[in-house]
């Protein structure tokens, strides 16, 4: 990308006495904070930079420069879905008439509260589920708000006595971290040699101490389980539910949904599936669906439409959205209920409204085109790249796969210590103004490289890197040591990561 | 289960050919020269893996696409069908001035569509903002770290309770003050219960945590830590003299959580002694926007680090010498740590560190004053011209600083919903207190604005 | 190729356990640390814990990956390396030399279940 180094910070163009704001005149006379008793008012210095306004703006559009996004190039990351990030998304989520206060009377709320239901709606449509709450705030967020209904759920019916939930072995890190964090305990089933769960060794684990399973299909080897709905009936059997991680929902728009799949409950990435802009590391949203028979456990608030008589004078439409609050859903036998909520409102509304505009305009003849173009995009990129990446497995993907490194005769050989990896592919890569894949993941690999190009790619986009990727090839054959030291043409270079735990500063002033 | 199968109909033909649609390239040719490299025959081959049986087989029930007009029509009708009304409320959520610069620079694409910056060498500017935005907040809260975002100020709580038990080892028992925001107290009570956390609530005392039941609790010796609110539920400035020392002495942590903004001008959690600050930093600049996206903070001191959740950005050098920032400390986190990690978030609210570093660096340290001053004087008129009505009546002594609570000397609910008639909003139903209301205001509430709406409830 | 001592026991998780007496220094093996690039962190129990044999208690951290410490022996913690905390890196210059704890064993038979030298550079090849 090959953009000049801007590394300067904020505090390092402060100087006294620039201010970069402006605030009316003071109307109110005999008010002052000094009257504020000085053991509770702040004594220590504010060390805030002090700028004017063009310093300010040319300071973050420098830092801009040195930044890749979407909407720089391309960004094969598996397992992230990096599509394009529509403009029209931007521009409606940013009429004036959606600032409310979140404490605005629902009445004086109608449109959100509408165009959260006719989101949840969709989502409900697309998942083959009944219910969302749109209220989480991310998919790790999503995961630990699913696990919660489960757990709930198999509380409600007095079978207290399931605490552990299945994990595949392939699974994102954040399966394993959200069921922790929700208080359940982590049992890993096998993958078999094609990546895909190992039934006969899930068979086994299964009991009545299993709340579910935790799985993601496609896989995050882009890999659709085919035993699905196999397992589905095994875990029912035994009186788990089956909870779907839709990181990897894409490809499987329209063609088939999880809740026909077998699954109870799912989130969905909207910032991965819905296009909605990943924001440098959020804010995301991670809706999380239910089949029929689990909306009573889904966190408070819910959005419902209700008769209202106050709105008769409008016409025939009697009808108006509310708030609804489940009290206690969680009453165990000891009669401890929780009210669940697991955020401060509806979650990240503004991200909900982008989405919509995003449904909308594809619509059914678009949405299951997207997960096809997808699917489409990254078995090209695989066909193509077979010639010099290794394949591990070799089979029809979906939007993503993986490569376990470079070919040996390309120098990919991981006996030797000196061999080519996947990092350095990934960091030359840079040079050429790409994004890199997504690196050593999942773990079944030594040198996983994970590419997932999304349906937004052109082919000529996917030509060129498909080039790029085998030119790296070449010149891991034949320069291996430019590989080794790259990127050579980005505004930084390779970092000391080491350093930065070993010597840290997480602020400017230490 | 329907049988018929259900085909992916040939590409529609647009003027040049293949599907046709603005966010999809494809054109026919390109289609069919793909499945040609891949060797299979239609879009539809690609998913022949999958059993018959579960595959949808019928269109999504769902409307047909709409062109870029009738999306924003729709979506400007559903806007119109909003009445944002003149805000008086808070209760976590404060309407402040945001400069023009700031949702400028947000739109950058550069920033908002980038990924977590795990690629160091391009993407300098995000972690150069969060690096920027840590230092804002350490600052801010007299704290060693920031970390580089959580979801909200109650999951920012929740995720403080759980430092608390991780940093005891031992210890399961987290205390949290009644007066805590009912919003934050919601979330933190979920995470206990299915975490497993013994969460148990200090009781209010005129309006404040009682501090001597707090310390009977801690004076046990099995407590994790103790998480008390500033400013608390009823708008009220506490004083957490003492609580510092005291759950240190008896190996307990304490967290405080404050509205951002307000933190400019309080007495910082550093300054109380807290392990841990946590809370809600959307006070700073960000619109409502009916509740999110916002941004929880979570500082910390440095020894804590490894126990702290979320990402954290840290300086380093590159191979050429210069100065350089990095996610760091990865190994606490889930995609590597996985059920071990300090928690299971990735994605937070990482460009809303953007909007704070903005926001902050434009208000420097006047601007963080002039706002609380202004907030100040236009809440201490609106609160003493409401009593002035005599239809209010004061709740609780002790000083606040842009929120308060009154109770109404009559129907609160009835006041709150003739005044949103008017087009006002009128503070938030107090839980738990009869007809009672807490009502804030800030620098963006003109004179003008509270004289009109006193003289509404007069009539 | 890694170094591997003889006279010490050997668990499949790669950890080492040098007895002398009724005590066990523990650490992990050049193997190991060599799997695990540059150790940056070592968490540690305190004095006094109760480690299990085959149970976790610690971890090594380099910078992008974390390992868990699993004990090979059960007993009480009594030493636990303080060098490590300023100079995790200790353990990359040399595994053996730079135990991680030290813990009196309170079953010497569960050495039984240990490999010893030849059978543990058999698993790392």
């Amino acid at each position: 990308m090959n953009r000049t180094y801007y590394g300067k910070l904020i505090f390092e163009l402060s100087k006294q006495g620039r201010v970069g704001y402006s605030l009316p005149k003071n109307e109110f006379e005999g008010y002052s904070l000094v009257e504020l008793d000085a053991t509770l008012s702040r004594q220590t210095e504010l060390s805030l930079p002090e700028c004017d306004e063009l310093t300010v703006v040319r300071h973050y559009t420098n830092m801009s420069n040195n930044n890749f996004g979407v909407d720089t190039g391309f960004y094969p990351l598996g397992s992230c879905t990096m599509k394009y990030n529509p403009k029209l998304n931007e521009e409606v989520c940013q009429l004036p008439g959606f600032n409310l206060h979140p404490m605005t009377p629902a009445k004086y709320a109608q449109g959100s509260l509408k165009l959260y239901d006719e989101v949840q709606k969709t989502l409900a449509e697309i998942a083959g589920l009944s219910r969302f709450t749109l209220n989480p705030y991310a998919g790790a967020h999503g995961e630990l708000t699913g696990l919660m209904v489960i757990r709930s759920y198999h509380i409600s019916r007095g079978d207290t006595l399931r605490t552990k939930i299945i994990v595949p072995d392939s699974a994102h890190g954040t399966n394993p971290a959200s069921a922790a964090v929700c208080g359940l305990q982590i049992v890993e089933v096998k993958s078999l040699a094609d990546g895909t769960v190992d039934v006969e060794a899930l068979k086994p684990l299964l009991g009545p101490d299993i709340a579910g399973m935790m799985m993601t299909n496609p896989n995050t080897l882009g890999l659709f389980e085919k035993q699905i709905p196999e397992i589905a009936r095994l875990v029912h059997e035994c009186g788990g539910l089956m909870y779907y991680d839709g990181a990897n929902l894409n490809p499987m728009l329209g063609v088939c949904r999880p809740g026909d799949m077998g699954f109870d409950v799912m989130h969905i990435n909207l910032h991965k599936t819905f296009s909605t802009p990943h924001g440098g590391g959020g804010p995301g949203s991670g809706p999380v669906g239910v089949r029929k028979g689990l909306e009573q456990f889904l966190p408070n608030p819910q959005v419902r439409l209700t008769p209202n008589p106050s709105l008769v004078e409008r016409g025939a439409d009697t009808s108006a959205y509310e708030l609804h609050c489940e009290t206690t859903p969680l009453s165990t036998r000891e009669g401890q209920g929780v009210s669940p909520y697991v955020s401060f409102f509806l979650g990240n509304f503004g991200i909900i409204i982008r989405a919509y505009a995003y449904l909308l305009s594809l619509g059914k003849e678009n949405i299951p085109m997207a997960g096809k173009l997808s699917v489409l995009n990254a078995n090209y990129i695989k066909e193509s790249l077979r010639s010099h990446y290794k394949l591990p497995i070799d089979t029809v993907c979906k939007h993503e796969f993986v490569f376990d490194g470079l070919l040996e005769e390309y120098g990919g050989d991981h006996h030797d210590p000196e061999h080519v990896t996947t990092l350095d592919v990934a960091k030359r890569l840079l040079d050429y103004g790409f994004h890199a894949p997504t690196i050593y993941f999942p773990l079944l690999f030594h040198e996983a490289l994970m590419i997932e190009p999304t349906e937004t790619e052109s082919k000529e986009t996917l030509d060129d890197f498909i080039a790029v990727m085998k030119r790296i090839a070449e010149e891991a054959k034949t320069n291996p040591q430019l590989l080794k030291t790259a990127p050579h043409d980005t505004p930084v270079r390779r970092m000391d990561d080491v350093k930065a735990v070993k010597e840290p500063h997480f602020t400017y002033y230490k | 289960m329907q049988t018929a199968k259900h085909s992916t109909p040939l590409p529609r033909e647009g003027q040049g050919g293949g599907v046709a649609f603005k966010y999809f390239p494809h054109t026919a040719d390109d289609i069919q020269q793909m499945l040609d490299v891949i060797g299979v025959r239609s879009l539809d081959d690609l998913y022949a893996e999958i059993p018959e049986e579960i595959k949808l087989h019928r269109e999504l029930d769902l409307p047909s696409e709409k062109s870029e007009e009738e999306v924003r029509s729709i979506i400007q009708g559903l806007a119109a069908q909003n009445k944002p009304l003149v805000c008086f409320a808070g209760a976590g959520s404060y309407d402040h001035y945001t400069p023009s610069v700031v949702p400028f620079l947000a739109s950058r694409s550069e920033f908002s569509t980038s990924y977590t910056p795990y690629q160091a060498e391009i993407s300098q500017g995000t972690l150069q903002y969060i690096f920027e935005y840590q230092s804002l907040m350490a600052n801010l809260t007299g704290m060693d770290i920031s970390n580089a975002s959580m979801y909200d100020g109650s999951t920012a709580t929740a995720e403080a309770m759980l430092m608390c038990v991780a940093a005891a080892k031992k210890r399961n028992r987290v205390l949290i003050s009644a007066t805590m925001q009912p919003a934050v107290l919601a979330v933190v009570r979920t995470y206990a219960k299915f975490h497993g956390v013994d969460l148990v609530e200090v009781p209010e005392k005129d309006g404040v945590m009682d501090k001597d039941a707090a310390r009977e609790q801690i004076e046990k010796d099995d407590v994790a830590g103790l998480i008390v609110c500033q400013p608390n539920r009823y708008g009220l400035i506490e004083d957490f003299t003492g609580l510092a020392d005291l759950c240190h002495e008896h190996k307990a942590l304490l967290a405080v959580n404050t509205m951002a903004s307000a933190l400019a001008v309080l007495k910082t959690p550093g300054e109380w002694g807290a392990d841990i600050a946590c809370g809600e930093a959307q006070s700073l600049g960000i619109p409502m926007g009916y509740g999110g996206p916002y941004i929880g903070y979570l500082c910390t001191k440095e020894a804590l680090v490894r126990k702290m959740p979320g990402r954290l950005v840290g300086a380093t050098t590159d191979a050429d010498g210069r100065r350089t920032f990095v996610l760091t400390m990865q190994a606490r986190e889930q995609h590597i740590r996985r059920e071990k990690a300090t928690s299971n978030i990735c994605t937070a609210q990482g460009f809303m560190c953007l909007y704070v570093a903005c926001y902050l660096s434009l208000m420097g340290p006047k601007g963080m004053h002039e706002v609380n001053e202004q907030s100040y004087a236009s809440a201490h008129y609106l609160h003493d011209e409401l009593l002035k009505t005599g239809k209010f009546e004061e709740v609780f002594p002790g000083s606040f600083l842009n929120e308060f609570t009154l109770r109404v000397k009559g129907d609160a609910h009835k006041l709150r919903e003739a005044l949103a008639e008017e087009g006002y909003l009128l503070g938030v139903p107090t839980l738990f207190k009869e007809n009672c209301l807490t009502i804030a205001s800030t620098e963006r509430r003109t004179k003008q604005e509270i004289d009109n709406m006193v003289e509404c409830i007069k009539r | 190729m890694a170094k591997v001592i003889e006279g010490l026991y050997y668990a499949e998780s790669h950890e080492y356990v040098r007895v002398e007496g009724e005590y066990g220094y523990i650490g992990i093996t050049d193997y190991a640390q060599d799997q695990l690039g540059n150790v940056v962190y070592v968490d540690m129990p305190e004095v006094d814990d109760e480690v299990t044999a085959g149970e976790e208690f610690g971890a090594v951290e380099s910078v992008k990956a974390a390992s868990d410490l699993f004990s090979p022996v059960s007993g009480t913690v009594v030493e636990v390396n303080e060098a490590l905390e300023d100079e995790p890196e200790l353990i990359n210059k040399d595994a053996f030399e730079n135990w991680i704890i030290k813990v009196q064993l309170s079953d010497k038979s569960e050495l039984d279940n240990l490999m010893d030298a030849q059978a543990y550079e058999a698993i790392c090849k």
